[in-house]
């Protein structure tokens, strides 16, 4: 089972393989240490997915990787086909939420322009920009949003602009946080079916902070347990065995 | 009808108007959009400091001072909002309500505050050339900002993690935009008065709003309302000999009614 698994990673990594390694992160605040020596290595293809329980500091480990907050320990980017170290890597990443009310004057295009082009969203609308924009929420079907209201999209379709908006351009590593929240059941699933879908077509490495722990079993390459420090890590089946899993969340999740 | 333009003070009153409402609008786009109307607001209050500060110590020009002030004023706010854990509109409170009782005991030193009170309430009939001069700058200087900026500010505003993980340095761009605000609120202090000067900033952005789907239309009803009762106002103010600030924040409010009354009546 293992040895297939890693057969199918070898197989997607054929264009642009990569690795991210993070190396002894640590993050404090004042006196208290919210992330004790974290080491991660994350692989093209593959989905790793950050669980814990509230306070574990999961959205601090994510803003330390997008560089928002100072922390101790390194991150590294290889190239491993050319085996290029470099401290430089390319991050897409879907925010929990966004700071919009319904009524907010901007649409899919003028939100995705702001984050991908320079030429003023308050301009008349840019025909090449308005395009490509097209173009990219098509790749999740959510290209006849592009006129409406960021507020008035539904959480499913919210979703999906936040995913094209983070592959604008493709990025190395791929960053979920939460992104389940006020989306539906069938909602969650599909979403889960689109990431799977993606890290395997475009080589990326996806890490996502998530709460369904069914879901997470399923589609999960690698699950990481995170308290301040990392519990356990590994094969989701060998994580949800874990004595400090099951401490964490009981067996309902298992 | 254009009898009035044969007065000196009354083409600089017009020409202050025409420059100064649209920068007002802009800027007043993106306050809304980022919930800082208090932050505005103190930054108004303010400035009464910034014009103290240049009395008190006789400084060759008060313009320059006072954009000093603004300026050093707005990052200080900033700084200070960043690193704290209170809420934003807590140091906000604390810091206005400092600068202006700063700028009212420094003005009333040697006993003649009643001289600035037109500072409270304004008066437009006292704006000079030089002064129509300065804000004609600072017109030309926000629309270059906001032709090479609007955007990071907005992603900024939408989420800051996400604008970083595409490159964008929010802060910085906040950082300006609070000192154009400060900036430009400094030089038209004189004609609208500290008491009104915040409404020019909220109210056209917010009636645009209500009727406004997409940030071009957004930006283009700001303008457009901003001038319109900017203009108006001042018409009327002068043919009825009623003061023109509050005439013209009269105007906004009724626009801002007539637009929230169409927003409502409007299915998505």
């Amino acid at each position: 089972m293992a040895e297939e698994h890693a057969h199918k990673l070898k197989d997607s990594c054929n264009v642009h393989c990569h690795c991210i390694k993070i190396n002894g992160l640590s993050v404090s605040f004042g006196p208290d240490k919210v992330l004790d020596d974290v080491s991660l290595h994350m692989h093209c293809g593959e989905l790793t997915v950050l669980i814990g329980p509230n306070g574990a500091g999961k959205s601090t480990l994510l803003k330390a990787i997008l560089g928002q907050i100072s922390h101790e320990g390194n991150i590294e980017f290889k190239e491993t086909k050319t085996g290029n170290v470099s401290n430089v890597m390319r991050i897409g990443y879907v925010p929990q939420s966004l700071n919009i009310e319904r009524e907010i004057p901007i649409t899919v295009y003028d939100m995705f322009a702001s984050y991908i082009s320079r030429y003023p969203t308050w301009l008349p609308k840019n025909k090449k920009l308005y395009a490509k924009i097209r173009e990219q929420l098509k790749i999740f079907s959510v290209d006849d949003c592009i006129d409406k209201q960021v507020g008035k999209l539904s959480g499913g379709q919210l979703q999906r602009v936040m995913l094209s908006i983070a592959i604008t351009p493709m990025p190395n590593l791929l960053i979920l946080d939460e992104p389940v929240s006020g989306i539906d059941e069938n909602g969650v699933r599909d979403f889960y079916q689109i990431v799977n879908e993606m890290k395997s077509k475009n080589d990326l490495a996806i890490l996502l902070v998530s709460h369904d722990l069914g879901l997470v079993r399923k589609y999960a390459d690698k699950v990481v347990l995170l308290d301040k420090k990392i519990l356990c890590k590994g094969k989701p089946d060998d994580v949800y065995e874990d004595s400090n899993f099951k401490r964490i969340f009981g067996t309902e999740g298992a | 009808m254009f009898g009035f333009l044969t007065y000196a003070f009354m083409r600089n009153a017009l020409l202050a108007i025409l420059v100064s409402t649209p920068i007002f609008a802009l800027l007043g786009t993106t306050v809304v959009n980022k919930k800082m109307a208090f932050f505005s607001d103190a930054i108004g209050h303010s400035a009464l400091c910034g014009i103290a500060v240049g009395v008190v110590f006789g400084l060759t020009s008060k313009s320059l001072s006072m954009v000093l002030f603004a300026v050093l004023f707005s990052v200080l706010l900033n700084l200070v909002k960043d690193r704290t854990t209170y809420g934003a509109d807590t140091i906000i409170s604390v810091f206005a309500s400092v600068a202006m009782s700063l700028g009212l005991v420094l003005l009333s030193i040697g006993g003649s505050f009643n001289k600035y009170t037109s500072y409270l309430v304004g008066d437009i009939l006292s704006i000079t050339q030089t002064e129509v001069i300065y804000l004609s700058i600072c017109l030309v200087l926000v629309i270059v900002f906001w032709i090479f900026s609007y955007n990071s500010l907005s992603a900024d505003n939408l989420n800051r993690a996400l604008a970083r993980s595409k490159g964008i340095n929010g802060k910085i761009y906040d950082y300006i935009f609070s000192a154009f605000i400060a900036v430009v609120i400094m030089f038209s202090i004189r004609w609208i008065g500290i008491l009104l000067i915040n409404s020019l900033i909220i109210l056209p952005a917010a009636s645009s709003r209500n009727i406004s789907r997409n940030t071009r239309t957004y930006h283009l009803w700001a303008v457009i309302i901003s001038l319109i009762s900017g203009v108006s106002g001042l018409l009327i103010s002068y043919y009825r000999g009623i003061p023109s600030g509050p005439t013209i924040v009269l105007i906004l409010g009724g626009i801002f009614f007539v637009t929230f009354i169409i927003h409502s009546l409007r299915k998505d």
